[in-house]
């Protein structure tokens, strides 16, 4: 195989290196170039970019905070300076929105009526029925049966904000068929229909629009730790399930090669069954929802399910740029368990009072094999992607069930 | 030459459209689908699209993703595919075109996969998610073995495309004949034939038509404007009903009787 250089954007094509792409229906196509097309034109533009921030700002609520967590830090054996990026502080909960408010933009732009949308845990539906209200544009979201009863409140919050939830009943009932479904619903829709992707995932431009709509949040949180006087970070930790928080935060810093990214997928049950999400750790490059990337499948091509605690790292597959960033090198990539995932989610509680969202809660985890192995001073950011509140049901849950197991 | 342009090229002198019926490899079983399609071509089936089923049938609706999710319950897999495709060639010369998406090709390895088809009796294939931009590689893999790359055309995409596409589709060029996924519709478009006839401007490739198409009637106000028409749905959903119902040997003969009356509809 040729061996992958880091590239900081795509191709012509829409290839990082033998990842990204645009592997659609025919159907797909003009859609697909138009999106390009108007993308390219609009993001450069005054007036976007003017409306868009603005938006951020008062109705987001951004810049977020850049907080030193010093109990965690203190917790964790005092050696590192740990600052925690408040995507958690977001209006809706988490970063999700900074996408779908630049893309509802775009949508508008482009004339198009009609928005949909693919969600998981929720916070993406959430996200883009919240910003098609803010519009005033019809929102259909899908959403895998499974997911509509584990995150029943979510489908409610969608449902008060105007959006239309299709329960999907096809494959594993999840996150990724949901992603067919609402293709197929945009191949059958696509004249008056924008898809606003909630991850860097799907064929050429989607990842790569994303990541610039979401590197919002590296570029603050360069700018926080700059006036705060500690220059650039050694590490930078996000967790990755499709991979747009990570992106987010790690594309400012790409072309900075002392500072090391890390992405923390999840085990599940652990990496070596057959439940977990570690598409980057233990996957292989294939195609799916539009783009060449690692995934989970069997060795006939079959993509496999996937599981997490957090149902937002549930995909079996993965940003193409992330596969890159692997393959290159550029950044690396490891596991944190259910169990792992749950203890981060306390620790954090506990030592700081944010509860933060099960999947961020991975990043949070991993702080305890990284702080002992970095040199003492070293400074870490990390993308606190999300906040809790749509955990705690669950997880009080889980913890119940626990002690029960305890005292068997 | 290819079957299929044999095959398209004896239907031309005949003044006949092609009828190209579509059934999921493995639905339910390997044994069911060698006989519904050798039931399929003694009733005048010209081509036959074999899919090999995928997890994430994304251009597919309701009825093609059922029988690919029974057909990979049951275990099909490429290997048995290819199986299923040598037991018919030992009895038939029906054209057969492949018909799946493009990670379990890729997961072979094209070479592989190019020379495994070919060596079975595959004579084309329809990669629906592999357009024109992304092909490059597959094409090359696929002429190789003498395979025909199919490629679609859809009724928006833009002329200066559909010119690149019908020089780069080989065996013939598959119109979608609506924007949507697959599946029985009452209605076709009624720009439908205003589509196909556009096509047909820019190539001399044979244009087959599907998508949504499930009737006799259907078969009959296309058979002057398209070279091939391709039933799909239509024929895997009773395929599916009727083995259900009353017994595979009915269902491989309704299938059989129901080609036979598309058939006759090619016919002027």
């Amino acid at each position: 195989m040729k061996e992958t250089r880091f590239v900081t954007n795509p191709d012509r094509k829409g290839h990082f290196g033998m990842f990204g792409g645009r592997f659609v229906p025919e159907t797909l196509m003009p859609a697909i170039t138009e999106l390009e097309d108007a993308y390219k034109k609009t993001r450069r533009s005054r007036q976007f970019k003017e409306e868009f921030s603005s938006i951020l700002k008062d109705y987001v609520g951004r810049p977020t905070a850049l907080y030193e967590a010093k109990r965690l830090s203190k917790a964790l054996g005092n050696r590192c300076r740990i600052f925690l990026k408040r995507e958690d502080l977001t209006h809706t909960g988490a970063h999700k929105i900074n996408n779908t408010i630049g893309q509802i933009l775009l949508a508008k732009k482009m004339g198009k009526k009609r928005i949909i949308a693919e969600t998981g845990a929720g916070q993406h539906g959430v996200a883009t029925a919240t910003a098609a209200a803010l519009m005033g544009l019809e929102c259909v979201v899908y959403m895998g049966r499974k997911d509509t009863v584990r995150q029943a409140m979510n489908v409610f919050r969608m449902e008060l904000t105007g959006a239309r939830v299709i329960p999907v009943d096809s494959g594993t009932k999840t996150l990724k068929d949901a992603i067919n479904e609402a293709i197929r619903d945009w191949v059958s829709n696509v004249e008056t229909t924008h898809y606003i992707i909630g991850s860097v995932v799907g064929p050429y431009p989607y990842p790569m629009m994303v990541r610039d709509f979401q590197s919002v949040i590296g570029r603050e949180a360069r700018a926080q730790l700059r006036r705060a006087g500690v220059g650039l970070p050694d590490v930078v930790v996000a967790c990755v399930g499709g991979g747009s928080n990570a992106m987010g935060i790690f594309y400012p810093f790409a072309k900075d090669r002392d500072v090391r990214l890390i992405g923390v997928e999840a085990a599940g049950h652990g990496v070596d069954t057959e439940y977990h999400s570690a598409t980057l750790t233990c996957g292989e490059p294939g195609v799916l929802h539009g783009t060449m990337s690692y995934l989970l499948q069997d060795r006939w091509g079959q993509i496999k399910g996937a599981h997490s605690v957090a149902a937002g790292l549930d995909y079996p597959g993965v940003g193409p740029e992330h596969s890159m960033f692997k393959d290159s090198g550029r950044a690396e990539y490891y596991t944190i368990d259910d169990r792992e995932a749950l203890e981060g989610f306390r620790l954090l509680s506990e030592t700081e009072g944010i509860i933060p969202a099960l999947e961020s809660a991975h990043a949070i985890a991993y702080l305890k094999k990284l702080v002992p192995t970095l040199s003492r001073g070293s400074t870490i950011l990390l993308n606190l992607s999300g906040r809790g509140d749509k955990d705690v049901a669950s997880v009080r849950e889980i913890f119940k069930g626990g002690e029960a197991d305890e005292q068997d | 030459m290819n079957r299929i342009d044999r095959r398209f090229k004896e239907l031309k002198r005949k003044g006949e459209c092609a009828l190209i019926p579509f059934v999921t490899a493995g639905d339910p079983d390997p044994g069911a689908t060698v006989e519904v399609v050798l039931e399929m071509a003694s009733q005048g089936a010209d081509i036959i699209e074999l899919g090999l089923p995928f997890s994430d049938p994304l251009a597919d609706g309701p009825t093609i993703q059922a029988a690919s999710f029974r057909a990979l319950e049951s275990g099909m897999n490429p290997e048995l595919y290819f199986d299923v495709v040598k037991r018919i060639r030992k009895r038939s010369d029906i054209p057969l075109v492949l018909m799946g998406y493009y990670n379990p090709v890729l997961r072979m390895g094209l070479d592989e996969f190019a020379n495994r088809a070919s060596e079975a009796g595959i004579d084309g294939t329809i990669i629906p998610d592999l357009p024109l931009e992304e092909a490059d590689a597959w094409r090359k893999a696929a002429r190789a073995k003498g395979l025909c790359n199919i490629l679609l055309v859809a009724p928006n995409t833009p002329v200066d495309r559909v010119k690149r596409i019908a020089k780069a589709s080989t065996g013939f060029i598959y119109y979608v004949s609506v924007l949507g996924i697959t599946g029985a519709r009452a209605e076709l478009p009624r720009e439908l034939a205003q589509g196909l006839k556009s096509v047909k401007e820019y190539s001399k490739r044979p244009v087959a038509v599907g998508f949504g198409i499930s009737k006799p009637e259907q078969v009959r106000g296309l058979r002057s404007v398209a070279d091939g028409i391709i039933v799909g749905s239509a024929i895997v959903k009773m395929f599916y009903e009727e083995s259900e119902k009353n017994g595979l040997g009915h269902a491989v003969q309704a299938v059989g009787d129901f080609v036979r009356s598309l058939k006759e509809a090619t016919r002027k």
